[in-house]
């Protein structure tokens, strides 16, 4: 094979992996400003001592802020959640509002958009719509010590629009 | 290469044959035992929990998961890298290490580090994952270790930098010989990558976990560590490429395709390893979306590299298996050397790792990644990645490294092959198994013999995962009675080392600007201020350093 050759079958492979990542920079933007995917962002501190004094983590559990809207106050710590259970309407927004007491813990709600670290010091958010009645699991994602593996929670989706909702 | 001078000999490189003994011998006891803790967590995943009967020696799934991720990604990766790309690069160079002393006080070093870590390690003292995400906190003995280990690497580095300087001194005109170019880039991108890892050690947990102060934060913790956390990875895959550029096209009977293009890669890795780390970080809060889009884009840019590397192997794989007669556009993959187990072992490393690869890129996607972040589909990527892509590589080097070495030949060619099948075979039924029920919303590094709460969808897979890892713990069994054999009992003479592969295109077709140091390191340090600058400025600012340290094992 001629050197000049190899410098065009070269080419011919460059150009493409180089439209390669910008096109997936497309897509990402897309995905995010398009169809509204988002990743949790800088929403703030919090004193992971003074949890109990602060709000929204001084009162965790589920708060109505709108019609089919809710936000949930969570707070990780080993090896819980609080709350650990919570009930809603079918077709609820919701808002998980979550921190961490003590060492870093993980929210993952298998089967939607909610995955997000829970760190002592940040305050996390993350949003889901809740369609489908049912039972979904929540878990801790994160090692975090001995018992990490019965960290979970379940939220209960009630098809009836009246259902009862709030924390443990 | 116009002159091509004699390798040298054995008597003249005694002191760099020696080194290198002792660092492969440290990273095969460091592999031995990751892999036996392996075996323990497939079998714990499909229900058969042998740590109750382990207890004196391994106390639980999580102090058995810490040795498996420490020793296997940290220890066994460092170690045979320490040792391969130095005597790569003095094969390459044909010049000897510039320091003696440097070079065996920066293995004493070393060794001095893991021991110190180790202790803690093994005691339960220090079981916080491979990635020890405070304010989880270990034994300070396990930090101090670690940091040490770090520094010797740079050691290597220096070293690595006065004998290139001793050399060019030399040969002044001389295009660098591409192993040496590449082993200097691995050293050279490492030690940039590595000061995140080393400010975390020294300014945060070492002073916090001797009592020098009272608290950390988590976040800065986190960005600190994967400032290093994914360029590690690349430190460990370039070591690879280093053996698939420059010996493997030999080994397969051919040419390296493109000598420039191999360069231009490297040079590549160079710049875009380290300012990628926040996606790994996705989903933490307290990072703005806006700098997570673009470490997204970052690493998709670092994957134009990576495909250049995929056409460049493959190009010359099939060069050399069309010089022995292969033929068509597929079938001349069944005529390179497949009874060669070190040529085998890392053409199956190659071929995981196109997986691998695409894996990757679905993780670097930031809307994807709220899928798979942090569930098995993780572990098995970076099985893949880590555990087949770098470790098979590393395994089928030291099927003629060893035999080099040690002045022995392999004991047995027929036990290395079917080693390095049952690797890939059993990594691929392991891994497919992980990332499947990563889909389906299995956390990763969680003891799934005790979760309380296992989807019934996971049970069918989860028996694959001890299969998987049954096979991989069999291969491995294979492989270091091959290694001890060949070391202690083998009776025929070595064969010496394969020669570095010629190219189509040489050198002499690369632009010089490739050899300038200070330009490439200047836009290495210039695109990590602006990736990671503002992010980093802005936490240093308004981070209270208080959380309190705890152990929780």
């Amino acid at each position: 094979m001629k050197r000049k050759t190899t410098y065009y079958y070269e080419l011919f492979w460059i150009i493409p992996s180089l439209l390669l990542p910008i096109g997936m920079l497309a897509t990402l933007l897309f995905t995010s400003y398009g169809a509204d995917v988002h990743l949790p962002g800088a929403e703030g501190r919090v004193d992971p001592a003074k949890l109990d004094s602060t709000p929204p983590f001084d009162n965790p559990g589920v708060v109505q802020v709108g019609p089919s809207r809710y936000e949930v106050r969570m707070v990780g710590e080993i090896w819980s959640f609080n709350p650990s259970e919570i009930h809603l309407p079918a077709g609820s927004e919701v808002t998980f509002v979550a921190t961490s007491r003590d060492v870093v813990h993980g929210l993952f709600i298998p089967r939607t958009n909610v995955n997000v670290m829970v760190l002592p010091g940040q305050i996390a958010r993350a949003t889901a719509r809740f369609d489908k009645p049912g039972t979904y699991l929540f878990i801790c994602h994160e090692y975090c010590g001995a018992g990490h593996h019965t960290m979970a929670g379940q939220i209960i989706v009630d098809a009836a629009d009246n259902g009862d909702r709030g924390g443990k | 290469m116009a002159t091509i001078a004699k390798l040298p000999t054995v008597v003249e490189l005694r002191n760099e044959y020696a080194v290198t003994k002792a660092y492969l011998l440290v990273g095969f006891v460091a592999l031995s035992g990751g892999v036996a803790m392996g075996l323990l967590q497939g079998l714990e995943n499909a229900g058969i929990d042998l740590y109750p009967n382990l207890a004196p020696v391994v106390q639980s799934y999580y102090h058995g998961l810490t040795m498996h991720g420490v020793l296997n990604v940290l220890v066994w990766t460092t170690f045979f890298i320490s040792g391969f790309l130095p005597f790569i690069t003095v094969q390459a160079l044909r010049t000897p290490l510039a320091s003696r002393s440097l070079t065996w006080g920066t293995f004493w070093l070393m060794l001095a580090g893991l021991v110190l870590a180790a202790i803690p390690l093994v005691g339960d003292a220090a079981s916080v994952l491979y990635t020890f995400y405070p304010p989880m906190q270990a034994h300070w003995a396990f930090y101090v270790g670690l940091t040490l280990v770090v520094v010797a690497t740079w050691l290597v580095t220096l070293n690595l930098a006065l004998t290139y300087r001793a050399w060019r001194k030399d040969h002044p005109a001389q295009r660098t010989p591409l192993a040496a170019f590449m082993s200097l880039v691995t050293f050279a991108m490492w030690t940039i990558a590595s000061v995140g890892i080393a400010a975390e050690m020294l300014f945060l947990l070492i002073p916090w976990s001797l009592g020098l102060m009272q608290g950390t934060d988590a976040l800065l913790a986190r960005v600190l560590f994967w400032f290093t956390g994914h360029p590690i990875v690349y430190f460990w895959v370039l070591a690879a490429y280093v053996s698939w550029y420059t010996l493997v096209p030999r080994q397969g009977g051919g040419k390296l395709f493109s000598d420039p293009m191999a360069r231009v890669a490297f040079i590549l890795f160079l710049v875009l390893s380290t300012p990628i780390g926040f996606h790994h970080q996705f989903t933490d809060p307290g990072i703005e979306e806006e700098w997570k889009f673009v470490h997204s884009f970052l690493t998709f840019a670092v994957f134009f590299p990576s495909l250049m590397t995929f056409f460049n192997i493959v190009a010359s794989l099939e060069n050399g298996a069309r010089a022995r007669g292969g033929r068509g556009w597929v079938l001349w993959f069944f005529k390179m050397p497949w009874g060669d187990p070190s040529f085998a072992a890392q053409v199956l490393a190659m071929l995981t790792f196109t997986f691998g690869g695409i894996g990757g890129l679905i993780n670097a996607s930031a809307n994807v990644d709220l899928i798979v972040h942090n569930t098995a589909w993780i572990s098995g990527h970076l099985h893949l990645t880590a555990g087949t892509a770098v470790t098979l590589t590393f395994m089928g080097i030291t099927y003629w490294l060893v035999p080099v070495l040690w002045k022995r030949a392999l004991w047995s060619r027929r036990m290395a092959l079917a080693q390095a099948w049952l690797w890939a075979a059993g990594m691929l039924i392991f891994s497919f198994a992980l990332h499947t029920l990563g889909l389906m919303g299995m956390p990763r590094r969680t003891s799934m013999s005790a979760v309380t709460y296992a989807l019934p969808e996971w049970q069918r897979y989860l028996p694959l995962i001890a299969i998987g890892g049954a096979i991989l713990f069999i291969s491995a069994l294979l492989y270091f009675l091959n290694m001890v054999l060949t070391m202690v009992a083998s009776k025929e003479p070595a064969p010496a080392m394969p020669e570095f592969a010629e190219a189509v295109s040489g050198p002499e077709d690369a632009p010089a600007l490739l050899d300038r140091w200070p330009i490439w390191l200047t836009v290495a340090a210039v695109l990590i201020l602006f990736a990671y600058g503002p992010s980093l400025y802005s936490l240093l600012r308004t981070t209270p350093l208080n959380n309190p340290g705890m152990r929780v094992w």
